[in-house]
């Protein structure tokens, strides 16, 4: 049987896990995507010299977990002296922003790949349309593209929002206590896994449907020129 | 009707063999390891298994003459995994505390030692209540020594905890803990002894209250298992006895581990 004081017992824990969950993704995803837009423009540009760096970076960060990115960022820098001595170590020596960087570099190479994507699908015409009405190439990408690209970007930008809150997970194995963190708190004290851990799923699920919520919001807004209107 | 009866009775007569014979006899046991706790159990270069808890393994199946399965497994889903039947006995060096005895039960124990803090050469901490504030401590997640930081100076200090001693240990290299509590055997030797923990020393007092360190380290097996208790319990007798356990002991320590 589920032993329900357990919980209740416990929620200030999960309370405080769920906190670190919601900062860390939601800090992670807007990091990511101001980093991403450029990255993503830069993927669209025929000169190698542009395009080339970037596709590696894309090309590692979403070829590897993030499990083992974390790692490396978080034992793996600390192993050097150099790095322990140099200026960035107060900073690398915290978790949270170990956790930080390599989420936001995580999420920022995936979230380059849709703006990629988005803005590669933007129908010849409405450039050259724009061109013809005299706009500048920025103009043209600030009233044009850019604007419609996140359009299209939208439902796969909900998504990676969606990976990046439950890939947050891995921020309990660098004794962040994050939800999943606090879920193994209460595992470990009471060897109870299956509250543990069910707690922590129902959190979880909460969240990403607010996430998943937020998402439709946006949609209606952004889509209502193609929504069926009434009369 | 009559050839349902005869499934039943069919059924149930298998299931009554099998229980029977689970029950009396332990031709092979799987045994719960974590390898990530020098000296007493550790992952060898070569991939293999080693350590005095292995060793201590090893002997008692030979010594109840069953053939021994070992199963790695992470320290904070051990018990779980034992409840789970994804093996039938920890040898992890599991210390026997009145809070997992409600779980599963213990043999006598196997050996006993005692916890102490580790700082950094230099650095003047000292273990006392104004001492510790605000200090950040390395502990093993779901250890004895987790819940006595927790119970004793949860309010006061942070606490840092990990998922392997190993984990810890880096992390006290690296600069990002001030001190680390743990048995002071595996902090001994699997830290300040080694060539990484030369610029740390000990600290404060050891630690014995037995409302936190419990009595020792002992074999804990299920509660249904009593049969298999009682197995393991004579064998560590016989091999304290015969002079097995000195052997494997001195392999590892140059004192007496089995504690008064």
């Amino acid at each position: 049987m589920i032993d329900l004081a357990l919980v209740l017992d416990n929620l200030p824990l999960y309370l405080r896990g769920t906190w670190t969950t919601l900062w860390l993704t939601f800090a992670s995803l807007a990091l990511g995507l101001v980093l991403a837009v450029p990255l993503g423009l830069a993927r669209t540009s025929r000169n190698p010299l542009i395009n080339g760096p970037v596709w590696a970076y894309t090309y590692f960060f979403r070829g590897t977990p993030l499990l083992v990115q974390l790692f490396m960022i978080y034992y793996g820098a600390a192993q050097f002296v150099w790095v322990r001595e140099s200026v960035f170590w107060p900073l690398l020596s915290q978790a949270w922003f170990c956790a930080l960087l390599a989420f936001t570099l995580n999420t920022a190479a995936y979230t380059a790949e849709i703006v990629r994507g988005a803005v590669q699908a933007t129908p010849r015409g409405e450039i050259e349309a724009a061109r013809a009405l005299g706009m500048s190439r920025a103009l043209v990408l600030r009233r044009i593209v850019l604007p419609s690209a996140f359009r299209r970007a939208l439902p796969a930008y909900g998504n990676e929002m969606v990976f990046m809150l439950h890939g947050s997970a891995v921020a309990s194995t660098v004794t962040i206590v994050d939800l999943t963190g606090a879920a193994r708190i209460v595992n470990s004290r009471y060897y109870s896994p299956y509250e543990a851990f069910l707690t922590a799923a129902v959190f979880y699920l909460v969240l990403t449907f607010l996430i998943v919520g937020l998402v439709k919001l946006l949609e209606r807004r952004w889509y209502a020129h193609l929504r069926p209107r009434p009369g | 009707m009559i050839r349902r009866l005869f499934v039943v009775a069919a059924v149930a007569a298998i299931g009554l063999g099998a229980a029977a014979l689970e029950a009396k006899e332990w031709k092979k046991i799987r045994i719960g390891v974590e390898g990530a706790y020098p000296p007493f159990s550790e992952v060898g270069p070569d991939g293999k298994l080693k350590g005095f808890d292995i060793d201590i393994a090893h002997a008692l199946c030979a010594k109840i003459g069953a053939e021994c399965e070992l199963v790695l497994q992470d320290w904070d889903g051990m018990i779980p995994a034992l409840l789970a039947k994804k093996f039938d006995a920890i040898v992890a060096s599991m210390s026997i505390t009145e809070e997992r005895k409600r779980r599963v039960d213990f043999t006598d124990k196997y050996y006993q030692t005692a916890a102490r803090f580790v700082r950094k050469k230099g650095s003047g901490i000292e273990i006392t209540k104004e001492g510790l504030k605000g200090k950040k401590i390395g502990v093993q997640r779901a250890t004895i020594h987790d819940n006595y930081l927790t119970d004793n100076y949860g309010d006061t200090v942070e606490i840092v905890r990990y998922g392997t001693q190993d984990e810890a240990n880096l992390d006290m290299l690296a600069g990002r803990i001030d001190l680390l509590l743990a048995d002071s055997i595996a902090l001994l030797d699997g830290f300040l002894k080694t060539e990484r923990g030369k610029d740390f020393e000990f600290v404060g007092p050891e630690l014995r209250d037995k409302r936190w360190f419990g009595e020792g380290a002992g074999i804990a097996v299920r509660k249904e298992d009593q049969d298999l208790k009682k197995l393991l319990n004579d064998a560590i007798a016989a091999i304290r006895a015969d002079g097995t356990y000195d052997k494997i002991a001195k392999k590892y320590f140059d004192f007496d581990i089995y504690g008064g």
